[in-house]
């Protein structure tokens, strides 16, 4: 075995018991069920050609007939059974059936039991998995509209409150898929108001009317790449240098900054991008004292302003 | 792979040198020393991957130890998946979004494809999805299951300087899609989570393995649910505002209207909200500004004009007394 044998040795161990299981299955098929392309899986198969038993003779290896474009085992050299979860293999997979049990306003979780109870007993774990998982997914107003539209496969109509500029706006949108991340539903969704994929926040739906229309994103739509964070540095938006006190810490928490430098005492400088300067304003007004702007100038002079107005009117108080 | 093959069609332990000379690749090796180094290497990988080795010997005649796979504990336990529960399966497979995790769940899937179930791995309506969770967590679920404690470097809140933390680990928890390591804290000799992003670096094993246990009965997500953010709380009284009309569009959607009322010239309503964190309603109504005043309690009056007068760069002393005139 070379080494480059042997990072190929977890799919070859599998590869005959899957074809043993499957007699005539088209090699693309069964390279798309492993992950590889198709020249790889036929260099897998080749290889495996020269395996066997010792002796190597003709009986001893193992031994497949090819059909132009399908695949047969006639001899599996006694490898008729794949290798049973490592640990990690286990954990991941039932952690995440665990997980998804608790998930009952989005999913069928009765096949997601048995399907767990099978592979619990299969893999032989026990009891205490090391990693829990609680995806503790709320159910929202609008979260029975926007499965029936997923399923349905019809386009919404919505009535949407936008934190970032503070606005509710009506919009027509051509559902994609319901994201369930870090506690909180999304809906991502073709909206034909912007003419680009977005995501909705389901708690943020005021109102969801299910349209006769079929939803139909262009094909250019794609969903995006969350692993990185469903909100991604983007080339037009604004930094500001900001100072937080211990009270605001939380902030460099909470939304994604660039750079996070400890001042002591609590205090600390962070580096933080913001598409929406009406919104950087709202989240510093209301931080007070525990917050102040190094940069830019202008969004500490559009602060003082903003903070000035409200100061001014907050005089006119309407006494009831 | 001949190495596999060979030793799971024995029932006999064989030694290092007749798997030497009978399986193919070993007999060409140059020296004892090649051999050794090249089945060495291939025991450990094998062991990597979970195929069971059995060393032991035959009879009491052996001098040393020879090698073999036990089938029953090679080979994966017969399964059968009805459709949604394969479907159940391959969602379950596609949450993680972390390499580690989500490589593990794509070789489980291969296992069982291999043992005959369909498992379709294609996109779904509902994608639930947990990211991965940082440096720490390798270490910590590997001290888990090891059942050793660890040493990190702990900051209480962000922007605090971290201290050095040592606790005999329970178990890393997802929850809401923050990451946690619950356990015992030995320096504070009690329960105590950790959130994972606020650990510096990597934590470190200390002591030998399989001293930690989690007590029975201990619900390691209760746990994190209880020391993080609470979500469900009752309100704890009500506050009235002035709302500028079209504006804090986030307050309204949480705020009774109770009557129109123009301020300053400015039509708007007065509205009433329910409150439930005191410092968390002050920067909300804060943050809108000019389009948001608030008419009653006094203390939040207080709390979120003391926030304005420092935005605006007021002394704080001063913050109290701007609340003077009455318009109607």
């Amino acid at each position: 075995m070379s080494s480059a044998v042997a990072a190929r040795l977890p799919r070859l161990l599998a590869l005959v018991p899957y074809l043993l299981a499957r007699p005539g299955v088209r090699i693309d098929e069964a390279a798309a069920d492993f992950g590889v392309t198709d020249v790889q899986l036929r260099r897998d198969l080749e290889l495996l050609w020269m395996c066997g038993l010792p002796g190597y003779g003709p009986g001893d290896l193992i031994d497949l007939s090819f059909d132009s474009d399908t695949i047969t085992v006639t001899f599996d050299a006694g490898m008729n059974r794949p290798l049973r979860l490592a640990a990690a293999e286990a954990t991941a997979l039932v952690v995440a059936l665990r997980a998804l049990v608790d998930t009952p306003a989005v999913l069928d979780t009765d096949a997601v039991q048995r399907a767990l109870a099978k592979i619990e007993s299969a893999a032989g774990l026990a009891e205490q998995a090391p990693m829990v998982v609680g995806l503790a997914t709320r159910e929202e107003a609008a979260t029975a509209i926007v499965r029936e539209a997923l399923d349905r496969r019809r386009a919404l109509r919505l009535r949407y409150y936008t934190a970032s500029r503070d606005a509710i706006s009506d919009r027509t949108v051509d559902p994609m898929r319901l994201l369930l991340l870090e506690g909180r539903s999304y809906l991502e969704a073709w909206c034909r108001m912007a003419e680009g994929v977005r995501f909705f926040r389901l708690d943020r739906i005021e109102d969801a009317t299910l349209l006769d229309e079929l939803s139909k994103p262009p094909a250019h739509a794609r969903p995006t790449d969350v692993s990185a964070g469903l909100f991604r540095p983007a080339p037009d938006q604004h930094v500001a240098v900001l100072l937080l006190g211990p009270d605001a810490a939380w902030v460099s928490e909470y939304y994604p900054v660039d750079e996070l430098v400890e001042l002591g005492n609590g205090t600390s400088r962070v580096r933080m991008r913001y598409a929406d300067e009406a919104w950087m304003v709202r989240l510093l007004l209301g931080l007070g004292a525990e917050v102040t702007v190094l940069e830019p100038p202008e969004l500490a002079a559009a602060l003082r302003r903003r903070a000035a107005a409200a100061l001014a009117r907050a005089v006119h108080l309407p006494a009831s | 792979m001949n190495l596999v093959l060979c030793l799971l069609s024995t029932r006999q332990y064989l030694s290092a040198e007749s798997i030497r000379t009978i399986v193919a690749g070993y007999a060409d090796t140059p020296s004892d020393e090649a051999f050794f180094r090249m089945f060495e290497r291939d025991k450990s990988e094998l062991r990597d991957l979970g195929v069971p080795l059995e060393t032991g010997r035959n009879s009491a005649f052996d001098t040393i130890d020879g090698y073999r796979i036990a089938r029953r504990d090679y080979e994966l336990p017969d399964i059968d998946l009805e459709p949604d529960e394969a479907a159940a399966v391959a969602l379950a497979a596609r949450l993680w979004d972390s390499p580690d995790l989500a490589g593990a769940a794509r070789g489980a899937l291969l296992k069982l494809r291999a043992a005959g179930v369909d498992v379709h791995d294609e996109d779904t309506a509902v994608q639930p999805r947990v990211r991965a969770a940082g440096p720490a967590f390798g270490g910590l679920l590997a001290a888990v299951q090891a059942g050793r404690a660890v040493t990190f470097a702990y900051r209480r809140h962000p922007g605090d300087a971290p201290q050095q933390r040592t606790l005999e680990p329970w178990g890393v928890v997802s929850w809401r899609g923050r990451w946690y390591v619950a356990g015992h804290d030995r320096g504070r000799q009690a329960i105590r989570c950790f959130r994972l992003t606020r650990i510096v670096g990597e934590a470190t094993p200390v002591g030998p393995p399989g001293v930690v246990q989690r007590p029975d009965g201990v619900d390691l997500l209760a746990l994190v649910g209880r020391s993080s953010f609470h979500d469900e709380h009752t309100p704890s009284g009500t506050a009235r505002l002035w709302l500028a009309a079209g504006r804090a569009q986030g307050l309204r959607r949480r705020a009774r209207v109770l009557d129109g009322r123009a301020v300053d010239g400015v039509p708007g309503h007065l509205v009433e909200i329910d409150l439930h964190w005191p410092e968390t309603a002050a920067r909300w109504i804060a943050g809108h500004g000019p389009d948001a005043v608030v008419v009653e309690p006094e203390w939040l009056r207080e709390m979120v004009l003391g926030r304005l007068a420092a935005a605006a760069g007021e002394p704080a002393a001063n913050a109290g007394s701007t609340s003077a005139g009455v318009a109607r």
